[in-house]
């Protein structure tokens, strides 16, 4: 205890933002490539797989979060497979993220107005030719607002990866407040750190949004 | 990768699962219930035309949605102390979880008011209505009755962060999974059969919610939107 906040402590804290960002990235291609899967069984022909995916989406939006990391922490090391903190959050936040993001974009995916799947179907392209050249294309771009204002969900919650010991921005923050202990002023550091990685983010989906409502309000009704 | 789960160990522990599920159930009603007036004041306060509370419920919204719960959790439990003042770790989550669940309310009940036709608010005018009458039945409920269902899934996804609040040591259902599992030894077996918990009592929300919109909302019903 005593001493003050010095530039040592900022340096580590702004390593731990690093590991923040760090860990969201892995989280969004990690959950962005399952969640890809997982909307496409939601919409699958057949109902095994829709049935499948849809508990998984039930499973993981009821459970928190928190108890999810514990499970991946934890169930790991059960199998006996010792991994460090960074896999154990990666690996729990892939299939948070993947749940939701699934879930957003099979609504996306089936947001396209029904006549373009019918005209894709009426001019004889393959079930997989129909969603890559003419469903997905249009579904990225209705999916692009959801999905950039899901990133801030996701970057505010690898903070919770720090109860399993991972060292990102929140967990540094505990560690330097260790040894200062002014809790207030540390915490509030990192809050404003969170708010400026996340605000921005929050105003581009925004932004995009609004763009979006303005294009599609200049399409003439199908 | 040998697999052993042992769950009779940890289920005989089954009166503190139960204590903990019934503390979280408990979190989540107060800081609902509160939440809910708390963000409708501040939707309310953000479409006032005093640009000064305007501007104030704005910053409270955005720094809100833009900063983990368990950062704000930290801060109102530090804050709190380093003022003096002393409160049990219950009344530190139920004013964290309030004041983080007001600012996904505000913002939801702001869409709702902006959904309010202005033709209906001119009608009301018209049938000399007061304010207050106005305020009531031709914005507030009409409003609340449109985003119920975006609400109630926000009040699901809180009682699930609620399991946050086991960082201070609020004693519910997360916590008690954390002292179970350092007393046996039985991390995994602990964990799942508190996601399970977890599963229950979201659909148990769920399903608590749909029925109160059937009471409260039987217009709804006779409309044949789905909740």
């Amino acid at each position: 205890m005593g001493g003050h906040l010095n530039i040592n402590h900022l340096m580590f804290l702004g390593q731990g933002a690093l590991w923040t960002i760090g860990l969201s990235a892995i989280a969004l291609i990690g959950g962005g490539i399952v969640g890809f899967v997982i909307a496409l069984a939601r919409i699958s022909p057949l109902k095994s797989v829709r049935i499948a995916s849809a508990l998984y989406v039930q499973l993981i939006q009821g459970t928190p979060l928190l108890v999810i990391l514990f499970l991946g922490y934890f169930g790991l090391a059960a199998i006996g497979l010792q991994v460090s903190p960074l896999a154990a959050a990666g690996a729990s936040l892939t299939l948070y993220v993947a749940a939701y993001l699934g879930e957003i974009w099979r609504g996306c995916i089936q947001s396209v107005p029904k006549p373009q799947w019918e005209a894709a179907e009426g001019l004889a392209l393959s079930r997989t030719q129909r969603m890559m050249k003419v469903i997905l294309p249009q579904a990225i771009r209705i999916a692009t607002p959801p999905t950039v204002g899901f990133m801030v969900q996701i970057i505010k919650n690898t903070s919770l990866a720090s109860v399993v010991g991972f060292v990102e921005l929140m967990r540094s923050g505990q560690i330097v407040n260790n040894s200062l202990f002014e809790p207030f002023a540390i915490y509030a550091i990192i809050a404003v750190t969170y708010f400026a990685m996340c605000y921005p983010l929050s105003l581009f989906s925004q932004r995009l949004e609004r763009r979006m409502g303005r294009g599609r309000s200049n399409l003439a009704p199908a | 990768m040998s697999l052993q789960l042992d769950f009779p160990a940890v289920l005989e522990r089954w009166p503190s699962f139960l204590a903990g599920a019934a503390l979280t159930l408990e979190l989540a009603a107060f800081a609902t219930v509160l939440g809910a007036l708390f963000g409708t004041l501040a939707a309310v306060g953000r479409g006032t035309h005093n640009a000064l509370i305007a501007g104030a419920c704005k910053v409270y919204v955005e720094t809100i949605r833009n900063t983990p719960l368990l950062v704000q959790i930290f801060l109102v439990y530090f804050g709190l102390a380093s003022l003096g003042l002393k409160f049990s770790a219950f009344t530190v989550a139920v004013a964290a979880l309030t004041i983080n669940v007001g600012a996904y309310t505000a913002e939801i009940m702001r869409a709702g008011f902006e959904a309010i036709p202005r033709g209906q608010i001119e009608a009301a005018e018209g049938l000399a209505l007061s304010r207050l009458q106005i305020y009531w039945h031709i914005i507030l409920l009409p409003a609340i009755e449109k985003v119920y269902p975006a609400l109630t899934s926000q009040f699901v996804l809180l009682m699930l962060a609620s399991s946050v609040c086991s960082q201070i040591s609020a004693e519910e259902l997360t916590a008690v999974a954390n002292y179970i599992q350092s007393d046996t030894y039985r991390a995994f077996e602990t964990y799942i059969i508190v996601a399970v918990l977890y599963v229950i009592l979201s659909l148990v929300m769920r399903a608590g919610f749909w029925g109160l919109g059937l009471v409260l909302f039987p217009r709804r019903r006779r409309l044949g939107t789905p909740l």
